[in-house]
């Protein structure tokens, strides 16, 4: 069943994910440093409208506001973890609508396995507990995204799959000389490899570089495996201007990428950090 | 193969469990603390560097190397107090206000301590009075401020004008790192040094405290 919703998506060619909501909830207001995650509680009506501004621009899968919604990267605000993904899924329910999907959002715990800090069952009992929270407010299916660690990434797509929904896996690729592994060293056929193997239906690549440095990484990821490729990628790097982060890349510049991803094999595409609505709009305009 | 290979094999290696008996062994077998460090443990550490610039080492094993050495230093710590053994010099280290990340900034620290670097370690989410009131208290020659994300990387400004207000900043130099920084962003927020990585923080440390590079 989980590889039905897949299928479906793609019948009708490359499907266009969302942007990103970090970024976006700093616009609105949200104070740097404080979680993102908490405004699903304290202000679930701003959270809603960076949902509703990718489902107008063409999103067909919107995200949800649970990136650091586990109880490691929660920290103080751990006790509320089911809440906070419960209520991230349900607002980001009400603001797709009939039509477009809800993908539910789960990245790293921000804890290093090979520090011995943390075990693996800790580490998949925070898992299991966020996906089981996101499933039972109602996500279509499950995200893992800038991953690092394929152990950690495992872990997450293992617990993601109790839930039964389609699991996305993607891992972000910054480290290394030519900036092609991630901060562990992990190459993409690698993670290829390895997220396969741990079941996920889709896998890929977020954040990391810029959409300009992408496409390298989209090809080795396709060429190692058979699986869907989903990929979204910065607007750039980031510049500093007086004491504003400014990503200087404009949504047509973005949009100018599409085609090179698609080719170079992604079949899911969409922004992360410094892309807007506006982003994806003028990839709407490319891919349809 | 002599305790000083087992040892060096032990840090270059990332094996941790092994590295205090094998200090133990070296100090039995009459090797003095300060040798110990100089020809085998932070030689080992610059090995582990070198495997990182060359995309054989990736974070896990230089945290590895790193906790690996750090187990070994803690058997010689004892000695170190005692009196007769070099600190190259004393820093204050920590992630900035409104950042939790510290992945990157316990790598630096634990192979600054490797160096032979006093650390006081702040944590994360360091506010500017907290670095100031570490350096009246602890009179590092060196604070070093990591930032993982864009966002955070600007309470880094704020904290050397902080530092600067408080008449201290001719008494520090100022290292700092993570992902988004690189030269002109440290030399816009007024530090003295910008490294991109653990192993060039260290380079960079000792550089800033006239110890020269690390071997």
């Amino acid at each position: 069943m989980a590889a039905n919703l897949i299928r479906e998506l793609l019948a009708r060619g490359p499907v266009l994910t969302d942007g990103a909501w970090g970024t976006q909830m700093l616009a609105r207001g949200l104070p740097p440093g404080q979680f993102p995650d908490l405004w699903n509680l304290s202000h679930p009506d701003r959270v809603e409208a960076v949902g509703r501004s990718y489902v107008d621009a063409g999103s067909e899968i919107i995200l949800t506001n649970t990136f650091q919604a586990n109880r490691f990267a929660l920290r103080d605000a751990a006790r509320d973890v089911v809440a906070i993904n419960r209520a991230g899924a349900q607002i980001s329910r009400r603001a797709a609508g009939e039509r477009v999907k809800v993908f539910g959002s789960i990245g790293p715990t921000n804890t290093m396995l090979v520090s011995g800090d943390v075990d693996k069952d800790e580490l998949r009992a925070a898992f299991n507990e966020q996906a089981t929270a996101l499933a039972g407010g109602g996500v279509d299916a499950i995200v893992i995204e800038t991953m690092s660690d394929l152990n950690e990434a495992v872990l997450a797509v293992e617990a993601a799959r109790v839930t039964g929904l389609p699991v996305v896996a993607c891992m972000t690729f910054d480290s290394g000389r030519n900036k092609d592994r991630t901060m562990t060293g992990v190459s993409p056929a690698q993670a290829a490899e390895g997220l396969a193997a741990a079941g996920a239906d889709v896998i890929g690549a977020n954040c990391g570089v810029g959409v300009d440095s992408a496409a390298p990484i989209c090809a080795a990821l396709a060429g190692a495996t058979d699986l869907p490729v989903w990929i979204k990628a910065n607007a750039g790097l980031p510049e500093l201007v007086g004491r504003e982060v400014v990503y200087r890349m404009t949504p047509a510049e973005y949009a100018g990428h599409v085609e090179t991803l698609l080719a170079a094999g992604a079949d899911f595409v969409g922004g992360c950090c410094g892309t807007t609505a506006e982003f994806i709009a003028a990839m709407a305009r490319i891919i349809r | 193969m002599t305790v000083l290979d087992e040892l060096y094999e032990a840090v270059l290696e990332g094996d941790f469990d092994l590295t205090p008996g094998l200090t133990r062994r070296g100090l039995d077998a009459g090797f003095d603390p300060q040798t110990l460090i100089d020809d085998v443990m932070i030689p080992a550490m610059a090995e582990a560097g070198r495997r990182f610039e060359d995309d054989v080492y990736f974070v896990p094993e230089l945290l590895s190397s790193g906790r690996a050495i750090t187990a070994g230093l803690d058997i010689l710590r004892p000695l170190f107090a005692a009196g007769g053994a070099r600190r190259v010099g004393r820093v204050v280290i920590g992630t900035v206000q409104g950042d939790l990340h510290d992945i990157g900034k316990n790598l630096v620290a634990v192979m600054l301590e490797g160096a032979g670097f006093e650390v006081i370690d702040l944590g994360t989410n360091v506010s500017p009075a907290e670095v100031v009131a570490a350096i009246r208290e602890h009179r590092p020659q060196l604070v070093g401020l990591s930032a993982l994300l864009t966002t955070t990387m600007l309470s880094m400004p704020s904290i050397i004008e902080a530092i600067s207000s408080a008449g201290l900043r001719d008494d520090v130099r100022v290292l700092v790192g993570g992902a988004p920084m690189n030269e002109a962003r440290a030399k816009e927020f007024g530090a003295d040094a910008f490294a991109a990585n653990a192993n060039a923080a260290v380079r960079a440390a000792l550089e800033l405290v006239g110890a020269g590079p690390g071997r």
